[in-house]
């Protein structure tokens, strides 16, 4: 009899132990556009990959391939990633989305989450944050301390990401300053140092007193600090290497607690296919120190409008509101819905910059 | 559009600044080149340059000292090239490739810790009269050492290349190493001591971009730019001016597009982005109609045994 019981008390062991042994450790991969020292962008998704390894330890493995392009090349990095035998697999930049879902259908057992995309399957998922919440931020500080009026903006490429950047700092840089102007640069390219340094230079030598970056590197930080009276805010990440001026604040990417989600999910077996878009109020989007060089009330304000968005109180894109062309947008009080925030591929009233096709 | 936002001596001192760091490189691939080697490893051994430089400067305080051992660092991984080429005699391409992979991580690996530092300031040359002249005195001479000396190398290459025995024997190795051999030249220590010049320089150009013309420290952060000195070279036709051409062109072209587009100047963005590489290469190209041809030996391995 309990010699049985010791059998039957083993036998269930081994078989619950069995299938753990059998099933090795989860896998996650990600693939990154820029070098993990960027000091941006890819700096924080990689602090996601280092807070996924913390959280889990040894039941989960990571793997990541730097400086990947966008491109034919992004499929090739994607294919090899699931081939290595990732469970799941993160891309995290937009030109990497076609790349992904080719890959995707490729490998259908293997999960797949885009980052700032629009396209989804049954294993692949899109994530993104609302960094416009932040972008309104910026540009209530922005037009506030401006004394040329001219705002100069490092854009990357003509995406509804960067687009949604430029229309939410301008709405409220304007709204506080009505004589203010946008000078746009497209860079047409995520990460290259010294061509992002020469395009806050050219922007600064045009008169431009506050620069906005949508880049990853932090050159445009150091072209800043050299030219001196200038002020930035740093892009993805913190860039507190620049406090307290030029950088007077960031918009911080906090991918972390997404990141160990997800990664729990395919763990449990309940991962499915979904569509995030987080901003302030759940901690993805973080507005990073307002130093000391922003005048006292303007820090008030600021974090007052935090607060409001935040609490849900305040949209960023709120009525009257009309394009660029004068038709009209958004009625007095009526919030844009995010399925035009997700594709807007037009500029709001008063940019005179224009949209590259 | 306003084009009057755009002041033009702003826009021509930072032409020279652009386009100082491809320009040091180039010159040196060229000199390599000349000399019968192909390196791909220029990417590699600016980088590395680009971090010996900053971590050098930021350590002593000065500038001059990092520049220095930029171009010790570009040199000393250019020797690793030389080595595996001229003595163990693998192939160039490969070598080259493996050396641009190794000098991204090896500059990733010593720039753990320099990230947002400022680098000590490379001071511009002040110099007495001329820097003070009205439009050309902040075009021409308001620039710090290194501009100065960038454009030294490409008189100097060009004219030992042109006038001096040196050159003869550096291009008679280059255009074919056997009958250089036959005639009792060194093949190989010519070279090297090519292989170590061409690292230097390119170590000296990506100090540059990390000391001056960004200046910060960021993986990465040649982004390319030492692919395009390789291409430089290939499209002025292995000559010494044209490579300044063509560097004065890619460079200025590339600020000048940054500086047109907040003009709301009426070409597309898309235009005037790929605008630095489509002008630069038709020019060279259009100039390249002469006789002009790769040197003869380009690439191609040798052993005094064969």
């Amino acid at each position: 009899m309990t010699l049985t019981r010791i059998l039957g008390a083993a036998a269930l062991t081994l078989g619950l132990a069995l299938p753990a042994l059998a099933q090795d450790k989860t896998k996650v991969g990600f693939i990154y556009v820029g070098p993990v020292g960027d000091g941006g962008w890819t700096y924080e998704h990689d602090q996601g990959r280092l807070a996924v390894e913390e959280h889990f330890g040894d039941q989960v493995e990571t793997v990541f391939r730097e400086s990947v392009p966008e491109g034919a090349d992004a499929e090739r990095a994607i294919t090899q990633m699931a081939l290595q035998g990732a469970d799941l697999i993160f891309t995290t930049s937009f030109g990497f989305m076609d790349a992904t879902m080719a890959v995707a259908q490729k490998f259908p057992d293997v999960k797949f989450e885009h980052a700032t995309g629009f396209k989804t399957a049954d294993n692949v998922s899109v994530y993104s944050a609302r960094f416009y919440e932040g972008r309104a931020i910026q540009g209530h500080i922005a037009g506030k301390m401006t004394e040329s009026n001219i705002i100069g903006y490092i854009a990357s490429f003509p995406i509804p990401e960067v687009i949604r950047g430029i229309n939410a700092a301008y709405i409220h840089a304007r709204k506080v300053n009505p004589e203010v102007e946008f000078k746009v640069i497209w860079a047409y390219t995520w990460f290259d140092p010294p061509k992002e340094a020469d395009a806050a230079t050219a922007l600064i030598d045009q008169g431009a007193d506050v620069i906005l970056q949508h880049t990853d590197s932090t050159a445009p930080q150091a072209a800043a600090e050299k030219a001196g009276d200038v002020i930035t805010f740093g892009q993805a990440s913190d860039m507190a290497e620049y406090k307290p001026t030029p950088r007077v604040s960031s918009i911080i990417d906090n991918w972390a607690p997404y990141y160990i989600a997800r990664t729990q999910a395919v763990i449990d077996g309940t991962w499915e296919s979904t569509e995030t878009w987080d901003g302030i109020a759940p901690g993805m989007v973080e507005i990073g120190e307002i130093t000391d060089a922003v005048p006292a009330d303007v820090r008030e304000e600021a974090l007052a409008m935090i607060e409001a968005i935040a609490a849900g109180e305040y949209h960023p894109f709120t009525g009257p509101l009309n394009k660029q062309d004068g038709t009209p947008w958004l009625a007095d009080g009526e919030v844009a819905d995010d399925a035009t925030l997700l594709g807007m591929d037009f500029f709001v009233e008063g940019l005179t910059a224009e949209i590259p096709n | 559009m306003d084009l009057s936002a755009i002041n033009p001596t702003l826009l021509l001192a930072s032409l020279i600044v652009a386009s100082t760091p491809i320009l040091l490189a180039a010159i040196g691939e060229l000199v390599v080149e000349r000399a019968g080697v192909l390196n791909l490893g220029v990417e590699g051994m600016m980088i590395t340059g680009a971090i010996c430089g900053f971590a050098i400067a930021v350590n002593t305080g000065s500038p001059f000292v990092g520049f220095v051992a930029a171009a010790l660092g570009g040199a000393v991984l250019a020797l690793l090239f030389g080595f595996l080429t001229q003595f163990a005699l693998a192939n160039q391409v490969a070598s080259g490739l493996a050396l641009t992979l190794f000098g991204l991580g090896l500059s990733a690996l010593l720039g753990q810790g320099y990230q947002g530092i400022k680098p000590p300031p490379t001071r511009a040359l002040d110099i007495p009269v001329l820097s003070d002249l009205p439009i050309v005195g902040p075009i021409l001479f308001s620039h710090d050492l290194m501009v100065y000396l960038a454009l030294a190398l490409v008189a100097a290459v060009w004219a030992m290349l042109k006038y001096t025995r040196l050159g003869l024997i550096l291009r008679a190795v280059g255009e074919n190493h056997d009958a250089a051999h036959a005639l009792g030249y060194k093949v190989v220590r010519v070279r090297l001591l090519a292989i170590l010049f061409g690292g230097a320089c390119a170590g000296l150009g990506g100090a540059y971009l990390s000391l001056v013309r960004v200046p910060q420290w960021t993986e990465g952060m040649t982004a390319g730019y030492g692919w395009i000195a390789l291409a430089l070279v290939v499209f002025a036709s292995w000559k010494a001016g044209r490579v300044l051409l063509g560097a004065w062109l890619f460079g200025g072209i590339s600020v000048l597009q940054l500086n047109l587009q907040p003009t709301g100047i009426p070409i597309p963005a898309e235009y005037l982005s790929m605008s630095p590489y489509l002008i630069t290469i038709l020019v060279l190209v259009i100039m390249s109609g002469d006789k002009s041809r790769a040197p003869g030996s380009l690439g191609r391995m040798f052993h005094a045994s064969e």
